[in-house]
């Protein structure tokens, strides 16, 4: 059974095709990058598995379960679990609030929700920010808070939508451990990121797409000497060397 | 002090009965406790849950008639319709929840709108049922105030309780994340179309109670006095936001100033418009009062801009700002 498989994603937008038949599939435990320049459709693809835009065509499977069009809350509890790219504080809740709201989808009571968001804060390195409201966080460390809030949820399957974006370069080293830790628990990530030292350095394999297809799939070698990837991002001249 | 201030709040309006005997500011009184009902519920699905609500009305109109049918088409004491006006609220407020939480922000807002004016008209117009226009009276089980009173005081301490509740559960935790980002809420495993139908069921039922209590208290009512669009639902709001969106104890100081703001116009300045006029034997005078004191909604209008401009979060959630104005608050915080 394979873990987890995006088969022949379409989506359009009017007359547009943000997302152009695109497959990959994700192995378990690994880390997979998505690449590709500005609205080549990697976020599209993030928006399609959570169903926050449902496909035009296509299937999104999970564990041998075929979860398109699940609502989105749903797709949470079958334990994939995402963040945003413009992050989405719960801006007037306290940091422990945010990741208590979160810790819900799993825990019965109170007490136990309380248990599993500090332990989450304490893995994710915020829990000296807890009583802070969530609004007055600096931008990497609400970037951090995406992150914990959603391994609150307990997810097998994390899609990381450019949570490097904007850090500074002592922020980045912290950020890419922090990935690192969470994929030693067990938990497979997609991660989107345009800071190529990032998803060069921690992705297992890599796929490129650009105009919302696929242009190449393999190890960060590969795919960041594919004459396609070249292209797409320095243009043709750089491809034929 | 602080802490204790609700249970020595209590503990006036348990006596102040036995204290004021008078009939009208026991009059007075019974409608702050109804208001204070009513912004309870107002401050869940608006304050909380971030769905604002123009339509409060819709809830309010029906439990009152609820409780004036029970009487006139059942014979059946209006009492037993304190609950079943609660429910018969539901279940307006369930399909039309169904249907309307579709809709974001400013779209759901004018749904509400137009549910209050549909519930209007439909007490207006099925005669057969409602009377109509002519409304419905009914006989007043209690001569004296002071059993309304304490019932009206047993669901106000019931709801502001029962709210606090609400909010320190889970229910509480999603209905304020639904209101900071309904889609981020939704990422975090949030049924946010469930949790919405909920928020507003509970609006819906403390809302339709206090409707019922109105037609048990006042023995008489129109659709034009209960449905009201501007003496019930706008009042809800402000109720809400003069005393703090989202805060337990907002609905309570909230409707102690929006029912004295009421009073005071509808009485032209607590007579003094009348008085001066006597005293003047001037015409003009005469007519400034009859136009001031149907000038109310003119003075909520002003109330809420000030309110917003000066006290965004309402008077319990600004508390410190007012603290900080007053010269030994001042002193506190700098000391602080």
């Amino acid at each position: 059974m394979r873990f987890f498989e995006v088969k022949n994603l379409v989506k359009y937008f009017g007359g547009l095709a943000a997302v152009n038949d695109v497959s990959f599939e994700v192995k378990e435990g690994e880390i997979f990058g998505l690449i590709g320049p500005n609205g080549s459709g990697k976020t599209t693809i993030f928006n399609l598995i959570s169903n926050f835009h449902s496909p035009t065509s296509g299937s999104v499977l999970f564990k041998g379960r075929d979860i398109t069009g699940l609502k989105t809350h749903r797709i949470c509890k079958a334990r994939i679990a995402r963040t945003f790219q413009v992050v989405k504080p719960l801006g007037r809740m306290t940091v422990l609030d945010n990741v208590v709201a979160a810790a819900f989808s799993r825990a019965k009571t109170k007490h136990e929700a309380r248990d599993l968001a500090m332990e989450t804060l304490e893995f994710c390195g915020l829990a000296h920010r807890k009583d802070m409201l969530a609004k007055s966080l600096p931008i990497g460390e609400r970037k951090r808070l995406e992150i914990t809030r959603a391994m609150a949820t307990l997810p097998e399957l994390l899609l990381l939508d450019e949570t490097a974006a904007g850090l500074n370069p002592s922020e980045l080293v912290e950020a890419i451990d922090l990935i690192r830790k969470i994929r030693e628990k067990g938990v497979t990530i997609i991660i989107v990121e345009h800071i190529m030292k990032v998803i060069m350095t921690i992705s297992d394999r890599i796929h490129a797409i650009n105009f919302g297809r696929t242009i190449a799939e393999g190890t960060p070698g590969e795919v960041a000497n594919h004459p396609a990837v070249i292209e797409a991002y320095l243009g043709e001249a750089y491809a034929r060397g | 002090m602080k802490r204790f201030a609700p249970f020595l709040l209590l503990v006036i309006l348990i006596l102040f009965p036995l204290l004021v005997r008078d009939d009208y500011h026991q009059h007075l009184m019974i409608l702050v406790l109804m208001w204070v009902v009513i912004g309870a519920g107002w401050n869940v699905i608006a304050g909380y849950t971030g769905q604002v609500s123009f339509g409060d009305a819709a809830f309010f109109g029906t439990g009152a008639y609820t409780a004036g049918l029970f009487a006139t088409k059942l014979g059946i004491s209006p009492w037993w319709a304190m609950a079943a006006g609660g429910v018969a609220a539901m279940a307006v407020a369930f399909p039309f929840g169904w249907i309307c939480f579709r809709l974001r922000g400013a779209y759901f807002a004018l749904a509400t709108l137009a549910l209050n004016e549909v519930m209007r008209h439909i007490a207006t117009i099925w005669e057969d049922l409602t009377g109509g226009m002519v409304g419905i009276l009914i006989i007043q089980t209690f001569v004296s105030k002071v059993p309304y009173y304490y019932i009206a005081l047993a669901l106000a301490v019931a709801a502001v309780i029962g709210v606090q509740a609400v909010m320190g559960s889970k229910w509480g935790y999603y209905f304020v994340s639904i209101r900071e980002d309904q889609d981020a809420a939704e990422s975090l495993g949030i049924d946010t179309h469930l949790y919405k139908m909920i928020s507003l069921n509970i609006a819906a039922f403390l809302t339709g109670m206090a409707g019922s209590l109105y037609m048990n208290y006042m023995g008489f009512i129109d659709p034009e006095v209960v449905f009201s669009l501007h003496d019930i639902s706008i009042m809800a709001i402000l109720v809400g936001i003069v005393g703090g969106v989202g805060t337990v104890y907002g609905p309570v100081v909230g409707a102690f100033i929006m029912v004295a703001v009421h009073e005071f116009f509808r009485t032209g300045f607590f007579g003094f418009f009348k008085g001066l006029a006597a005293l003047t034997g001037s015409q003009a005078i005469t007519t400034l009062a009859k136009y001031v004191m149907q000038a109310h909604v003119l003075g909520f209008g002003i109330l809420v801009v000030v309110v917003i401009l000066v006290l965004p979060n309402g008077i319990v959630g600004d508390w410190k700002k007012i603290t900080g104005w007053l010269p030994l608050g001042g002193g506190r915080r700098s000391a602080a």
